[in-house]
């Protein structure tokens, strides 16, 4: 029974896992680049909603619906200001400047808000749980959180297949000359679609902050979940995606159960395994996302 | 038509191919009085300016490692600390528990790292571009979660490095400080050896357009795989440098991805894809990391966002500043045509449009 509550608690830590690579994948999908800052700035989300909750003094709910349209505002001036510009150099350049991005805002949060760990209090909704049996049960929480990410996931599948900015995103990812040539700017599609990627990342970063404890280097281990979530469910699926981040879930909480310390190794190892036996992930290209 | 007779190895009767140019010659001219110079070092300066160096040689090795990978091998890897950890616990094994000398354990261990790095690179390359970057930074984390697990390595708390306990601290200082300006030389000399070789102008077909490149016969993921296994051994070398010259290794420590911050840094500043590049970085690195030291992790931060810059606006970096793009070389891996015809060649070039 144990061995089913470690099952159980790894599908609702996936929830979350797939809500944080669903911005990874999207930038994938439609850039081609991989953001390598993608973590810390789930982290930086998590800071800012710190702030609102510790300083201004608003409940944490409030300050979600606040942080995931400022996360938006920052993808889309950080796509116009520095990674258009990025592409279009070509090469390694997106790689290096996202790198650089991340190493940057890593050590400011550490100058401003020092290497201790925090956590976004959410009061008796952090502990409150199902009891199912003696020894299953389902925090609230954690429900909660997987719900919004199965949510947040089938949204975007949506809008990515059926609105127009959706349509244009997959064009944009298709060929961009001919999407240039049909009247699209294609920067502004990018800026839009990294828009979105961090209007996801600042969901992920409020619930990685209710949830668990963060610190500024945190943001290292987020975009290694990420990355894992997205290579085991397969490039360019986001149902792959959930599917990946599931399965990181569950190897996480039972190596946890073998011993504490082996719950990310095991992640790690499962991740491993995938890559050397099934390398296109569970579910390759379902859709193109 | 009759088709000029092409004897191999000449181009044109009147066409000369050199590498060497007069800027490289004098170049030599600096390098070698340099080496001399920095080789007296322990003759001349203290021992505490002997460490700082090492952490300056060190520097120049990942950074010339890196570059190697990144620069001519289009590999952006951000996990390079896994084999700086098994170089420095490399060494504290080979030395301390087997008990070999610690001078001839640093190439066991770089050895060891090269044969682990071959089968890692099979998993490794399976990902490409930035899922390459962190699975390659997995792969470190795996080591060093392992590594924390291993009971006779000091475990989460790390091991200390006993086996220069035989030396005073000045000897060992020195030798330690020997050991780091030949493992420059080396990485420089390789890395320089590998570019004029056939490899190195197959990395030239590969970053200009490797489907081309494996349609003339290019081994592609061969010469990939054997870079690969380069910059392993060479970031081994430096982490058995960063153990003896520390004397003491932690998990976090050796296997921290700020090794992989440090080398791109390095790389970037410099100039990615020349040889002079990261010794130029590393010594800019190494002059602000110390002229900024008394402001925390500020350096970092002033270091990152100059990276960036660079990499939008100066793409070829400080030394590509420094030689005019190209003109100046220490270090000649290209091939020049000299010819009567070189001022109608040099024209044309002028007239060609900017790449």
């Amino acid at each position: 029974m144990q061995w089913l509550n470690a099952v159980i608690q790894g599908v609702l830590l996936g929830g979350l896992y797939a809500l944080l690579a669903a911005g990874l994948s999207l930038m994938f999908g439609v850039m081609r680049i991989v953001n390598l800052a993608h973590g810390v700035l789930a982290i930086v989300a998590a800071y800012i909603g710190l702030v609102f909750v510790e300083n201004v003094g608003i409940s944490p709910f409030l300050a979600i619906v606040l942080v995931v349209p400022i996360m938006a505002l920052v993808g889309y001036l950080l796509q116009w200001g520095l990674l258009n510009r990025a592409i279009s150099k070509g090469g390694l350049a997106p790689l290096l400047v996202t790198f650089g991005l991340a190493v940057v805002l890593t050590q400011l949060l550490q100058e401003r808000f020092t290497a201790d760990t925090q956590a976004i209090q959410i009061g008796a909704l952090g502990t409150d749980s199902i009891t199912i049996s003696d020894n299953i049960s389902i925090g609230l929480f954690p429900l909660m959180t997987f719900v919004v990410g199965v949510l947040v996931i089938a949204a975007l599948q949506l809008f990515i297949s059926k609105a127009p900015l959706g349509r244009a995103m997959r064009a944009t990812s298709d060929d961009v000359d001919t999407v240039m040539l049909m009247g699209i700017d294609n920067r502004q599609v990018y800026a839009l679609s990294t828009a979105l990627a961090l209007a996801t990342v600042g969901l992920a970063g409020m619930f990685i902050g209710m949830r668990t404890q963060f610190s500024p280097t945190f943001g290292d281990a987020m975009l290694i979940f990420a990355f894992e979530a997205v290579i085991i469910g397969g490039l360019g699926s986001l149902w792959g995606t959930l599917a990946g981040g599931m399965v990181l879930g569950i190897a996480q909480t039972i190596g946890a159960q073998v011993n504490p310390s082996y719950g990310v190794l095991f992640g790690h190892l499962v991740f491993l395994a995938i890559l050397a036996f099934r390398p296109t992930g569970l579910l390759p290209k379902a859709v193109t996302a | 038509m009759t088709e000029p007779i092409v004897h191999p190895g000449v181009v044109h009767p009147h066409v000369k191919v050199r590498r060497a140019t007069k800027s490289s010659w004098g170049g030599l001219a600096v390098v070698i009085p340099v080496l001399v110079i920095l080789a007296a070092g322990p003759y001349i300066i203290d021992r505490g300016m002997q460490q700082s160096l090492v952490t300056l040689f060190t520097l120049i090795v990942l950074g010339t490692m890196w570059n190697l990978l990144a620069g001519y091998g289009g590999m952006v890897s951000i996990g390079q600390q896994a084999y700086i950890g098994i170089g420095a616990y490399g060494l504290v094994y080979i030395a301390d528990v087997i008990g070999l000398d610690p001078f001839l354990a640093v190439p066991v261990a770089v050895v060891v790292a090269g044969i682990l790095s071959l089968p890692i690179s099979f998993l490794a390359f399976r990902l490409s571009g930035g899922y390459f970057a962190i699975g390659t930074w997995v792969i470190a984390e795996v080591l060093k979660l392992i590594t924390t697990q291993i009971p006779a390595l000091g475990g989460g708390s790390g091991i200390s490095l006993t086996a220069f306990s035989d030396f005073s601290p000045g000897r060992r200082i020195a030798y330690v400080y020997w050991l780091s300006l030949a493992a420059v030389v080396i990485a420089v000399a390789v890395t320089y050896w590998i570019m004029r070789s056939r490899l190195g102008l197959g990395f030239t077909a590969i970053r200009d357009d490797a489907v081309a490149a494996a349609s003339l016969g290019v081994r592609v993921t061969r010469s990939k795989r054997f870079v690969f296994v380069i910059a392993a051994m060479g970031s081994a070398l430096a982490g058995g440098m960063i153990a003896a010259n520390t004397l003491r290794v932690t998990p976090d420590s050796v296997y921290s991805v700020s090794y992989s911050a440090f080398m791109i840094f390095i790389v970037v500043i410099g100039g990615i894809g020349t040889i002079e590049g990261p010794i130029v970085g590393a010594i800019v690195f190494f002059g602000l990391q110390q002229w900024l030291s008394d402001l925390g992790s500020w350096y970092l931060i002033i270091i990152g966002v100059l990276a960036i810059v660079i990499t939008l606006f100066l793409p070829k970096g400080l030394w590509g500043l420094i030689s005019g793009n190209g003109r100046i070389r220490l270090f000649p891996v290209g091939y020049r045509l000299e010819s009567p015809l070189e001022r109608f060649s040099l024209a044309a070039k002028a007239a060609a449009p900017k790449e």
